[in-house]
């Protein structure tokens, strides 16, 4: 090897790692969101009681044919209570309906609470002990998905919703994935 | 107010920074000495302005104020102080804060190490610390301030994630990181070498005690990283390989090899240019793996909140730090030239060897590292790199260099003759080798087929670094520090290779359930599940299992291994039991409720696993020990101005 190109081959090295680095960054545009092996899969089929209804179930089942936001809650979590009057905002803007999954709660807190401030899900369903929340692969509260007609997960968010992501992110996906349903379901 | 000052003090001690830069690289090169003469001030200043910011990052912590997002993310009022002390360095910007710190000691280290070296050399040095600092405090503030306020403020914190809440993680990071960064010491002595254009023997005096005490923190960090991972994330492994290790593990195969590379310079003024190129490998390897972990392109278990404008931002200062040095390195290097030649046998070659071998694993290390990534860069599709990979390509590497190590201590530098040592060496290759199957085949059974050679080569190195020594104290000749240091970091390499043989090829581990009163054995032990009782801690609470531990009837101990369901979080953690008789390590972890008083439990008998850590510690002694050589502390007579072991010398320099 040349003198030359022995002190140079160090830096083409550097030179080679960087591109590769800078690939990597731009391949991993949304980082702050820890990637969901759901998206793009069908979303865990269930059947668990419901919150609201004693003796009655919600199950994957029933939810098909429409959209849902399946938003994974409960009263001890402080984001969640945050995050709860931007639920009752998108329940008022009635364009989709919200499943809840009330998580390793307690029934009677829970039911106080939406007294209180408010129930903006269409139904609730209870994961007492937390093992529906490991199907979804729930990280911590909250967290929603985004189902569409199919029982496909098509996007997943951490964290709560303020009005920001609501508009850059699930509304977004929402309307395209209406447009492109809609000639296959009419 | 609190937050604010923090944050003041963070901007005032970046501009310090960019002046100590300035200052100390403009002022030798256009020679204005009231220009180098600013520099330590300027050191001063920002270590004042960054402990303050530090302090302020504390305190916030410590008054519970949830109106700074860092603190209401990381910590909760429930939180016991010594872990909301702790969580200031729990996640990313708190880890930054910390990182800035240790690097503000090292500067003014390395103002007083170096105040009787060359004016302008010593400015230099610390011109290049001021860069790095600067890029550092620039990134945590326009990327990851943990200042910032919430408004309105939470109520409480969300907590600190409970796998951080331990012991282990108030050691680990501050000690892992003042290793890290010590490395940066040795990448600004490299730079003002490369900046002078110049290198002698004298550098490599100089350089070598910064480098050694670097590495002697970086071994105590990830053995501590390891320790801790040993015993929270309660499987009972203690190496995986996951790039936040190897992350740390590559600076230290580095940082090994320049240790070795720097022995040569110093006696022989050989290696000049390779030496170079090491030192700045080194750093910019602990700054690339800064970059790895915290800009999310690879996952690990450990990752911290990463973001693509923090990784970009990383990438820019990589380059600016790594391509900039290694393109002085392109153009000075070629103007160093070696002071003399050496024979094959000689001690040089082994150090030779050495460096290639260390490099060569490091280089595994790397590509295994950074495969995952390439693989999707090219659309490859996700890769995953594991022991599979790792394990034998690194031993490939690292079996060679362990062999040549007995030999090469006993080679004379330039003129290499073995024949003086060959028959002492030989003799202790049979007793390692004999020690090596009597272990293997007589103690335990049913071992691999690298076990033997594991235990034998730890072995032969213990027993050959002791010949030396031996022979001093039978002649009386004194031992200088630096030689007594090196002989027992090579004593704890012996350890910490035959305690990794022993790991590997003698752990036993079972999964079993057991109902309340059911036994269970794993070789000569027997081990009796009483049941679980509910217990309580200060902000979790969980059961707790008793495990009553026999050895051929005899008692062995009481085990009580725990879930823990911390409240803040919800998250369940597994406290795994963990006690050491006669130098195995028994673990036991509770898995999951069964039902009917029957849980599934994990029970682990790990061989000298705990001699693993005790042995890194030693290595690290041993530097220690070698940094206090008197060598580093005289100034000899054709090199007036040299002092090069800060605090240390200070007692020494009046």
């Amino acid at each position: 090897m040349s003198r030359f190109s022995r002190f140079i081959l160090p830096l083409v090295l550097f030179a080679l790692l960087v591109v590769v680095l800078a690939i990597g960054i731009r391949q991993s545009p949304d980082k702050d969101l820890i990637p969901s092996p759901l998206i793009g899969k069908p979303a865990p089929d269930f059947s668990l009681p419901s919150l609201t209804a004693p003796g009655q179930r919600v199950s994957s089942a029933q939810l098909r044919g429409h959209w849902y936001l399946f938003n994974v809650w409960g009263t001890w979590c402080y984001a969640c209570r945050m995050e709860h009057p931007m639920l009752l905002k998108i329940k008022q803007m009635g364009l989709i309906p919200m499943v809840g999954l009330d998580w390793k709660d307690d029934r009677a807190d829970a039911l106080s609470f939406l007294k209180e401030q408010g129930d903006p899900y269409q139904t609730i369903a209870v994961d007492h002990d937390g093992s529906e929340a490991i199907m979804w692969g729930v990280y911590g509260a909250p967290e929603s998905f985004l189902v569409n007609p199919q029982g496909i997960v098509v996007y997943k968010f951490i964290g709560p919703i303020t009005q920001q992501d609501w508009e850059q992110h699930i509304l977004p996906r929402l309307q395209t994935g209406a447009t492109a349903a809609a000639p296959a379901s009419s | 107010m609190i937050p604010e000052l923090g944050q003041f003090a963070l901007i005032l001690a970046m501009l310090l920074a960019a002046l100590q830069a300035f200052f100390g690289i403009v002022g030798p090169a256009l020679k204005r000495d009231r220009w180098m003469a600013a520099v330590t001030p300027a050191v001063c200043g920002q270590v004042v302005m960054v402990a303050t910011s530090m302090g302020c990052l504390v305190a916030s912590f410590v008054m519970n104020d949830f109106s700074v997002a860092y603190v209401a993310e990381n910590s909760n009022s429930a939180l016991p102080l010594f872990y909301r002390v702790a969580a200031v360095w729990g996640s990313h910007s708190g880890s930054l804060i910390l990182w800035i710190f240790l690097l503000a000691c090292w500067s003014l280290a390395a103002a007083f190490g170096t105040s009787r070296l060359p004016k302008p050399f010593a400015s230099r040095v610390l011109g290049v610390l001021g860069l790095i600092s600067f890029g550092f405090l620039l990134y945590t503030l326009a990327t990851s301030n943990p200042f910032l306020r919430l408004n309105p403020p939470w109520p409480d914190g969300e907590d600190l994630n409970p796998i951080l809440q331990d012991p282990g993680l108030a050691g680990h990071p501050p000690i892992l990181y003042t290793g890290y960064v010590g490395l940066a010491v040795a990448f600004a002595f490299a730079g003002a070498a490369m900046l002078e254009g110049r290198l002698d023997r004298d550098w490599a005096r100089w350089t070598r005690p910064w480098t050694t005490a670097a590495w002697a923190f970086l071994s105590c960090g990830i053995a501590l990283g390891s320790w801790w991972a040993y015993y929270t994330l309660g499987w009972g492994g203690f190496w995986f390989w996951d790039p936040v290790e190897n992350a740390s593990f590559m600076p230290w195969l580095m940082a090994t090899a320049l240790i070795h590379s720097l022995a040569v310079t110093e006696k022989r003024g050989l290696f000049k240019s390779w030496t170079l190129l090491l030192a700045v490998l080194a750093f910019s390897l602990s700054l690339v793996g800064t970059f790895l972990v915290r800009s999310g392109v690879l996952v690990s278990v450990h990752s911290f909140a990463a973001s693509p404008t923090r990784g970009t931002f990383i990438l820019a200062f990589l380059v600016a730090m790594i391509g900039g040095a290694l393109a002085l390195y392109a153009w000075r290097a070629p103007l160093l030239k070696s002071d003399a030649g050496f024979e094959l046998t000689a001690r040089e070659s082994f150090l030779l060897f050495n460096n290639i071998l260390l490099v060569t694993a490091c280089a595994t290390v790397f590509a295994g590292t950074i495969a995952p990534l390439i693989s999707s860069a090219l659309n490859l599709g996700k890769l995953s790199v594991g022991p599979p990979y790792f394990n034998p390509t690194f031993l490939l590497s690292i079996l060679p260099l362990l062999a040549l190590l007995s030999v090469g201590i006993h080679a004379r530098w330039k003129r290499g003759n073995l024949s003086d040592h060959a028959r002492i060496l030989i003799l202790t290759l049979i007793a390692a080798a004999v020690i090596g199957c009597a272990v293997v085949f007589g103690l335990f059974t049913g071992g691999r087929v690298l076990a033997p050679v594991g235990v034998t080569l730890g072995a032969w190195i213990i027993l050959s670094s002791l010949i030396d020594p031996i022979d001093r104290l039978r002649r009386h000749i004194s031992i200088p520090r630096a030689v007594l240091g090196m002989t027992i970091a090579h004593i704890g390499l012996g350890i910490f290779v035959i305690s990794i043989t022993s790991v590997e090829g003698f752990t036993a581990e079972r999964d079993v359930s057991l109902a309340q009163g059911a036994t269970a054995h794993m070789g000569a032990y027997e081990f009796r599940f009483e049941g679980v009782k509910p217990i309580e801690g200060p902000n979790y609470s969980g059961v707790g299992g008793t495990v009553i531990v026999t050895r051929n009837g005899a008692p062995v101990a009481v085990m009580h291994p725990e879930k823990r369901e911390y409240w803040v979080q919800h998250t369940v953690t597994t406290a795994s039991s963990i006690t050491m008789y006669r130098t195995s390590n028994i673990l036991i972890a509770l898995g999951q409720d069964l039902g009917d008083g029957r849980w599934s439990l994990r029970l682990q008998v790990r061989p000298l696993v705990t001699f693993i850590w005790l042995a890194a510690f030693i290595m690290a002694a041993g530097g220690m020990l070698a940094i206090t050589d008197r060598r580093y502390r005289s100034t000899r007579a054709e090199a007036p101005a040299a002092a090069p072991v800060g605090a240390m010398t200070r007692s020494e320099a009046g």
